[in-house]
């Protein structure tokens, strides 16, 4: 497939100088990338721990993710890409070239480096 | 929580990279190649939808089911010496922005596959573009008319290109689809019908679909890491919300339970229509317009046409399986499904 565009980078606003980070590349396709300015492939720096309520923190993970582009990269349309705290149903995940469903699904706790791709099942055959 | 990785339950020497959604199995790469392509040839042999020497057209719309069909159907064909001839036949419903662009992908398939490939227009068949009949007739029912038409040009590709055969891309999942369809419909005739493998109308062209047991996720799997071309963009007219509420509700049955696809299909088999039902419904013949065969005087696409150009816009075939009237008219051309008249 052919991926000409150039990554786009984003970083989390929340993130102080000194906190580990989490650069990632993320990729749609599939007919998603049309939800996310048309674009298949962005460059996003993720804090390494996110608050898990009551003040505690957990080490940052793919429901996390799938939240943090639901409000920072999504431009339209919500409703085709999450379904309460993860994705609808019918979006594929991979996580390094791996189904999303052998790597703990949004458990899955991401790392430096870490390629996830979320591909729609839902357009035209 | 990071799992350590799985080891392939088949081969047990690679990494998994996928869960199979009909069985939970956790297989590498290869073997879910291997895998996928033995079952469809399997689909293939056990209902033995072809035989040596068949001209075969992939009915390629440049999206993923067909792009994936026309990859393995070469591979296969190869593989286990079918002996067919492969052609790919597309349709140009004349949709600006989204038809234009996916047969781009089929162009650059027919280089990739080298096979022979014939586009067959809405504009040159009918006479109409669905850019024009939506711009008639609005964004209702335009399925409606999508559908009649591309099922007869398709017939008339097939014809034109002397095959025996149309393969397309339905898979499991659409199949399913079309049963909780059909079951909400009430349609007990389509609901046996439209699970079968492979079907015949009295003239046309036999029509089949090998990917009948083929999983969505893994038709996009498959076309993932074999890194195939494909096109997925929506049709910027499809405005049918009920097939709309009838995959959502089954890819939710799905992640619930993934044998939920095959499940229904085996449901709709069940209701495989009896001899008796079908004998109720009325004789083939032929339109007497253009000649396509047709259960009344004027097949569906030629009454679709005559609303259009008398500008109803309501023009709307509410039973578009043929039970309606009794027309007596005999036709008055002869059976010829590469010609329509233009008049
Ligand atoms: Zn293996
Ligand atoms: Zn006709």
């Amino acid at each position: 497939m052919p991926d000409s565009q150039p990554d786009s980078s984003h970083s989390d606003s929340n993130l102080s100088q000194n906190e580990p980070k989490i650069p990632l590349r993320v990729e749609f396709s599939g007919g998603l990338e049309l939800l996310f300015s048309n674009q298949r492939s962005h460059r996003i720096t993720l804090p390494s721990t996110v608050p898990h309520g009551d003040g505690t923190t957990k080490p940052t993970d793919i429901t996390y993710l799938i939240d943090w582009l639901r409000r920072n990269l999504l431009k339209e349309r919500a409703e085709l890409f999450t379904d309460g705290a993860t994705v609808r149903p019918g979006i594929l995940v991979l996580v390094n070239d791996s189904d999303w469903e052998l790597e703990g699904e949004g458990d899955y706790q991401l790392r430096p480096g870490d390629e996830i791709v979320f591909i729609s099942t839902l357009h035209g055959g | 929580m990071t799992p350590t990785p799985k080891t392939c339950a088949l081969c047990s020497k690679f990494r998994a990279i996928i869960k199979r959604p009909k069985t939970g199995q956790q297989i590498c790469k290869e073997c879910f190649f291997f895998v996928f392509e033995t079952e469809v040839h399997n689909t293939i042999t056990e209902a033995k939808l072809f035989s040596r020497g068949d001209r075969v057209a992939i009915g390629a719309s440049g999206g993923k089911d067909s792009t994936v069909l026309a990859h393995v159907m070469k591979a296969l064909n190869e593989r286990y010496g079918y002996g067919l001839d492969l052609y790919l036949l597309s349709i140009d419903e004349g949709i600006t922005g989204y038809r234009d662009d996916s047969l781009e992908t089929v162009k650059r398939n027919q280089q990739q596959y080298s096979m022979p490939l014939k586009i067959l227009s809405y504009d040159e068949l009918y006479g109409w573009t669905m850019d024009a009949i939506v711009s008639q007739i609005g964004k209702k029912n335009n399925c409606t008319f999508c559908g009649v038409f591309r099922r007869q040009a398709l017939d008339r590709g097939a014809a034109m290109l002397k095959v025996d055969h149309i393969v397309t891309g339905h898979n499991a999942d659409d199949i399913a689809e079309t049963v909780l369809m059909n079951i909400m419909r009430g349609d007990i005739a389509r609901l046996g019908r439209c699970t079968l493998i492979c079907t015949e109308g009295e003239d046309t062209i036999k029509r089949s679909k090998p990917f009948k047991y083929a999983y969505e996720k893994e038709i996009v799997m498959y076309a993932y890491f074999k890194r195939l071309d494909y096109f997925s963009t929506e049709c910027i007219y499809s405005p049918d919300a009920y097939r709309g509420h009838a995959r959502t509700f089954l890819k939710d049955l799905e992640s619930a339970r993934p044998s939920a696809i095959i499940d229904i299909i085996h449901s709709g088999e069940a209701f495989e229509v009896k001899e008796e039902v079908r004998k109720g419904q009325k004789a083939q013949q032929t339109c007497r317009k253009c000649g396509y065969m047709s259960s009344n005087d004027l097949c569906k696409a030629c009454t679709l046409l005559e609303g259009l150009e008398k500008g109803l816009a309501e023009a709307r075939i509410i039973d578009v399986g043929g039970r309606t009237g009794s027309h007596e008219m005999p036709p008055e051309e002869p059976r010829e499904v590469t010609k329509l008249d233009p008049s």
